[in-house]
């Protein structure tokens, strides 16, 4: 919202002494944010000054353009007080007119120095300007032609222009929609330094009669006041008086026609939208209605628009002229040939005005003001001030009749004005400033609240130009913000006796430390996913990873759906890093990932908690959002240096990452041989806790590699935190663990290749009972020695004894025993 | 070995003799003290005290000497070959740590050479940085609380005062899930933590919630799709501004250090009433609105644009509205609650300029962090 200082002065009296920026400072300290103070003409320096053209010769030039060729009487301005010879390529002026020159030596915004100058054949002296070369606005059609009463040649343009003026542009908050209007800006203004305020809407407005148009409101819940005013015999070539043409620019709207230009003038005085007809276009009386299924209507920017029947329509016998208080129809638009205009001034329902908004995707000034809603006493203020501008500026007659209909046109149907009581201390309680009941009563009369107190209750009467007040707390914050936010004490609250982090989160700290220590790197990622990242990972048709979550409204169309896999978005993230240039990157990634449940969540009222049923029905509607840990392996895992050549990542770095993290949280994991994408199908693990799975690890599917851009071989994890942790007990057994002398022995099987270790090993645990201490493989070969078919696996095994040293025949028992069983149960035999 | 001769005079066995037996000594004591390394001693050794050594030899003859000259004899011998058991015992001692000392030197190595077969790993400065603000509330007693990324919109939306048609739903745009009549989005706000929040405990609460929250943003150097808040909830009796401002200086002075602290500017938000923005001291100028240029030319701050002050965030008083629907007794509890952006918070304190640095996933940024912030 642009407000250009000198129209907020007009209605608050202002001590003179007052800086702009003590002014905005306290405004913005009462909730009217400053945005930015922009002086009009700023960067304009050296001699601009009136002129007038004498000659004007226009010549055609190779190019294809015109010039002109000009002389202009600048007086005195140019030392010598001949007429200056200026070069000049716009064409929208005459000889006569008076035109706005910078003379050489002057400056133009962005540090444009001007000087005599060589151009087309002739010595350019000077520049006759355009609104944009100022920096007064965005257009450019030609250049700036004042007002034949502008003063004579030579005098400094400044004036003229109203260069110097400060507009203040401020960020208006949705609830404030009073300071979307001079009015309510300069209230808030007086309030904010206690000096006097002149409301503009304080006026006398002729009574309402029935000769005035007739219209009726068919929906008084969309529109409860519709007043209606005629001007006639108007005369449409007026020109906009200057300043409302300038005030307009000011605040950033384009000036049009006098009568659309007056319309805007008064909604920015005011604040309430208005809008015009041309009386002549209009067919029979006026209908306020919801639209029709079906109904169109072409809008004011020449779009044809499908109604909705929640739409409301004002309508003449034709059909719908305009979506009410939104946006006006074409079809009786006011144009250059309109004498007769009928101005509407009507309350609209704000929700109503916010969904045809939203529905239509149209946001106007109109739509803006009215959603947010505005004071229901303005429609026969606003409108007798629009009546009152035209008959002024473009002749014409006001007519007598005038139309108010609506349940707010009188008294008595009209809804009486909200009161709100509260306790006269809540202030003091909420705020935590000690506020005495005087100051409290005089924050909310200075807003223009009747209070009244009575037994430490207060009773507030709230002034029609703020509908956003409803609640005891919307007082309160009115209070805090007269008082002063600044004013308000820094208190810590008591000391909260919270647990400190949960179970679940610290494990997640340790968890992402862990994997940081092993070397991996964490990064962050959007979550969003495409079908064309499943193909990438070569998950089957039917693969349950393919049904996600479903955005309605996705940045990117590609990917509509949301992760139910951290992998597509990790891959990418290492492709990316090793064209960055890294030979090797071991990424990870903690975030949920979403799967459909398929219900819909209910949306319960909001004057009460929702029972116990209800909440346990609204939270099984949200999709199920495990936390995954999604981790990559890919080119380098170790450098390359002195100590020897680098190593590439493997299938068996993956799956040690989740063993490690098993160990880091006291969890045994177990491993097995799976086949599932994007992994290598043969290698590939499922990694499990007591034998609920819980994920994956291995080497990417070489397809899976090359579709990403990844290094060959390089490999993946992906796992479902939550149950990991979810297995971590609560508090670990301490151990228990002999001194007595170890007895360490080895032993090399023969099994078939498609034996495990994992079998193996658990064999023979199984044969060498409670003296086995551990089992570990520490060698694997296959080849001519041990045969087709064959691999042969040595092992170390340590025993001991938890009470005595162990003799040489209990140890080669025990070990007996274990080869017996890994025969038994794995054909193994011993070499 | 001969056996005892009673004819045999014990002075004329040459071996025994003293000048004889001390020659012997004198000689081993010299060849000892000659031996300039381990080697040469081992040959020392197996000259003068090995078992065809001259002492050695003569400490055989003393016992075919007559009874009586024994003990003379043999307590010469005997010392001389005390002297130089103990001259090499010494010596070895010496040798050994020479070679000890030579071996160390020999094994120097250049201990700058690169030691990182390994390269190091680093947690992201988004997660240090939750935790790092999350601590900051725990040690004050607050709780961390969590909710879903995706969720039910009446959560997200209608529970905090922003009702269907509410002009602040415009205010934040919203990623939908399909079907829309199932009412589910991508949370716009860690702001429905504390409705879950509400709902699920007992006033008095103190937490404090970082987290994920998404808008339909374009991506560019300010605005992503995605982005991380911080929210706080207090519920208490008696809670009222002046302790949500308390709260926000010490957060403030925490993260950004001493002197750092809050200001409040009226502002709206539909889920807290009165509302306010939060400035933050800036932490470049510290407030002084001017920075030395580095030629000791006092230039305006960029940072805050010569305001010296940045905003930070927003917060207010829990609207009792959200109260009711959570089923806390507006009556008997007070709350504040705030929220600030976390991305912008670590911009803030770490210098990054770019917002998408801290989502394209590059190595270097999060290594650049080391595992904590």
């Amino acid at each position: 919202m642009k407000a250009p200082l000198s129209w907020i002065k007009e209605y608050v009296d202002l001590p003179a002494e007052l800086g702009i920026e003590e002014i905005t400072d306290r405004l913005t300290a009462l909730g009217l944010k400053l945005e930015a103070i922009e002086t009009s003409g700023a960067g304009i320096e050296g001699p601009l000054v009136v002129g007038q053209v004498l000659t004007q010769e226009p010549e055609p030039q190779k190019n294809g353009k015109v010039i002109n060729w000009c002389t202009v009487d600048v007086g005195d301005a140019n030392g010598t007080g001949e007429p200056q010879g200026i070069v000049c390529g716009a064409h929208n002026f005459k000889p006569g007119d008076k035109v706005v020159v910078i003379l050489p030596g002057g400056v133009l915004p962005g540090n444009f120095q001007i000087s005599a100058r060589k151009t087309y054949g002739h010595m350019s002296a000077g520049m006759i300007c355009s609104a944009r070369e100022l920096g007064l606005g965005e257009e450019a059609d030609g250049i700036i032609v004042l007002p034949a009463d502008a003063p004579a040649p030579g005098t400094d343009a400044r004036e003229a222009l109203g260069l110097g003026e400060e507009v203040i542009e401020f960020e208006i908050n949705p609830d404030r929609a009073y300071a979307l209007s001079m009015r309510g800006i300069a209230r808030d203004a007086a309030l904010g330094f206690d000096v006097p305020f002149h409301d503009p809407a304080q006026r006398d407005v002729p009574l309402a009669n029935a000769e005035g148009y007739p219209v009726r409101i068919d929906d008084e819940a969309g529109c409860d006041y519709f007043v209606a005013r005629t001007v006639t015999g108007f005369d449409p070539t007026a020109p906009t008086p200057e300043f409302i043409k300038k005030r307009l620019e000011q605040v950033g709207v384009r000036s049009i026609s006098l009568g659309v230009d007056v319309t805007n003038y008064v909604m920015f005085e005011l604040g309430h939208p208005i809008h015009a007809y041309d009386k002549a276009k209009l067919a029979g009386p006026i209908v306020v209605r919801r639209a029709h299924e079906g109904e169109k209507l072409t809008t004011l920017d020449d779009t044809v628009r499908e109604l909705d029947p929640e739409d409301l329509v004002v309508c003449d016998d034709t059909g719908p002229i305009g979506m009410g208080g939104v946006m006006g129809g074409a079809s009786t638009e006011i144009s250059k040939t309109t004498t007769d205009v009928l101005i509407e001034v009507a309350h609209w329902d704000p929700r109503s005005m916010f969904r045809t908004g939203r529905r239509h995707k149209l946001t106007s000034e109109a739509g803006k003001r009215n959603e947010r809603g505005v004071d229901p006493l303005l429609p026969p203020i606003a409108a007798d001030r629009v009546v009152e501008l035209l008959v002024e500026h473009g002749g014409g007659v006001a007519e007598p009749g005038v139309t108010e209909v609506g349940p707010g046109a009188s008294l008595e149907t009209r809804k009486p004005p909200t009161t709100i009581t509260i306790p006269i201390s809540l202030p003091t309680r909420i705020i935590g400033i000690e506020l005495d009941d005087e100051t409290v009563v005089k924050s909310l009369e200075l807003i223009g609240a009747r209070v009244k107190v009575e037994d430490g209750t207060l009773t507030a009467t709230v002034p029609t130009y703020r509908p956003d007040l409803n609640d005891p707390y919307d007082l309160v914050e009115e209070v805090a913000r007269i008082v002063g936010y600044d004013k308000v004490p820094s208190v810590l609250p008591r000391r909260a006796t919270g647990g400190g982090l949960t179970r679940a989160q610290q494990l997640r700290r340790r968890i992402g430390r862990a994997l940081a220590g092993a070397g991996l790197v964490e990064v962050v990622d959007f979550p969003f996913v495409g079908e064309a990242d499943f193909d990438r990972l070569g998950l089957s048709a039917d693969d349950v990873l393919r049904r996600t979550v479903k955005l309605a409204n996705p940045l990117n169309s590609e990917e509509p759906g949301y992760a139910t896999t951290l992998l597509p978005g990790l891959l990418k993230v290492a492709a990316r890093n090793i064209s960055r240039g890294q030979d090797g990157v071991s990424l990870f990634e903690t975030a949920t990932v979403a799967f459909p449940v398929d219900q819909a969540a209910p949306i319960y009222g909001v004057d009460r908690r929702p029972s116990a049923e209800e909440m346990e029905k609204l939270l099984a509607a949200i999709p199920r959002q495990p936390l995954h840990l999604a981790v990559v392996l890919a080119g380098e895992r170790t450098r390359g240096g002195w100590w020897g050549a680098a190593e590439t990542a493997s299938w068996s770095d993956a799956i040690d990452v989740v063993r490690r993290l098993g160990a880091e949280l006291g969890v045994p994991v177990e491993v097995a041989s799976a086949s599932r994408a994007p992994w290598h199908p043969g290698r590939c693990a499922v990694v499990s806790i007591d034998g609920v799975e819980f994920g994956h690890a291995g080497e990417l599917h070489p397809n899976v590699c090359k579709a990403f851009g990844l290094p060959a071989r390089s490999a993946a994890v992906e796992i479902d935190l939550d149950h990991l942790i979810s297995k971590v007990p609560a508090t670990a057994a301490g151990p228990v663990f002999s001194t007595m002398p170890v007895a360490k022995e080895d032993v090399a099987l023969t099994v078939s290749v498609d034996v495990t270790v994992a079998a193996v090993e658990a064999a023979l645990r199984e044969g060498a009972g409670e003296l086995l201490e551990t089992v570990r493989l520490f060698d694997v070969y296959e080849g001519d020695q041990v045969g087709e078919g064959k691999k042969s696996l040595a092992f170390a095994l340590r025993f001991r004894a938890p009470d005595r040293t162990l003799k040489a025949e209990e140890t080669a028992a025990a070990r007996e025993a274990a080869v017996a069983k890994a025969a038994e149960l794995t054909g193994a035999v011993q070499r | 070995m001969s056996g005892p001769n009673t004819d045999y005079d014990p002075v004329e066995v040459t071996p025994l003799k003293a000048e004889e037996v001390e020659a012997a000594r004198d000689a081993a004591l010299k060849a000892i003290d000659a031996a300039t390394s381990l080697e040469e001693l081992k040959q020392t050794r197996l000259d003068h005290a090995g078992d065809r050594s001259p002492l050695a030899l003569a400490n055989r003859e003393i016992g075919a000497l007559p009874p009586a000259a024994r003990k003379d004899a043999g307590q010469r011998v005997g010392k001389a070959r005390g002297a130089v058991n103990q001259a090499l015992a010494a010596r070895q001692k010496v040798l050994e740590a020479e070679h000890e000392a030579r071996m160390l030197v020999e094994e120097t190595v250049d201990v700058t050479l690169p030691t990182d077969r390994v390269p190091a790993g680093g947690r992201h400065p988004l997660t240090t940085g939750a935790e790092y603000i999350a601590d900051i509330f725990v040690a004050m007693g607050w709780e961390v609380a969590e909710g879903p990324l995706i969720e039910a919109e009446w959560l997200n939306f209608d529970a905090l005062n922003l009702g269907p048609d509410h002009p602040a739903r415009t205010m934040q745009d919203t990623f939908w899930t399909e079907p829309a009549e199932n009412h589910v989005v991508l949370r716009t706000h860690t702001s429905p933590v504390q409705a879950r929040t509400m709902l699920t405990r007992e006033a008095p609460i103190y937490v404090v919630c970082p987290g994920r929250v998404f808008r339909t943003d374009e991506y560019d150097a300010t605005h992503s799709p995605m982005f991380h808040q911080v929210e706080g909830l207090a519920i208490d009796e008696g809670i009222s501004m002046a302790n949500l401002k308390g709260t926000l200086d010490h957060f403030a002075t925490q993260m950004f250090g001493e002197g750092i602290v809050t200001r409040f500017r009226p502002s709206y938000f539909p889920f807290t009433e009165p509302s306010a923005e939060v400035d933050l001291t800036c932490f470049v100028c510290r407030g002084a609105q001017v920075v030395d240029a580095g030629d000791g030319q006092m230039i305006t701050c960029r940072t805050c644009k010569g305001e010296g002050w940045i905003e930070w965030g927003g917060c207010g008083i829990v609207n009792p509205r959200v109260l009711v629907a959570c089923g806390v007794d507006p009556e008997k509890y007070s709350g504040f609650a705030f929220g600030m952006g976390i991305d912008r918070t670590l911009m803030f304190r770490t210098g990054l300029s770019d917002l998408r640095t801290l989502f394209e996933g590059d190595v270097r940024l999060t290594t650049a962090f080391g595992s904590e912030l």
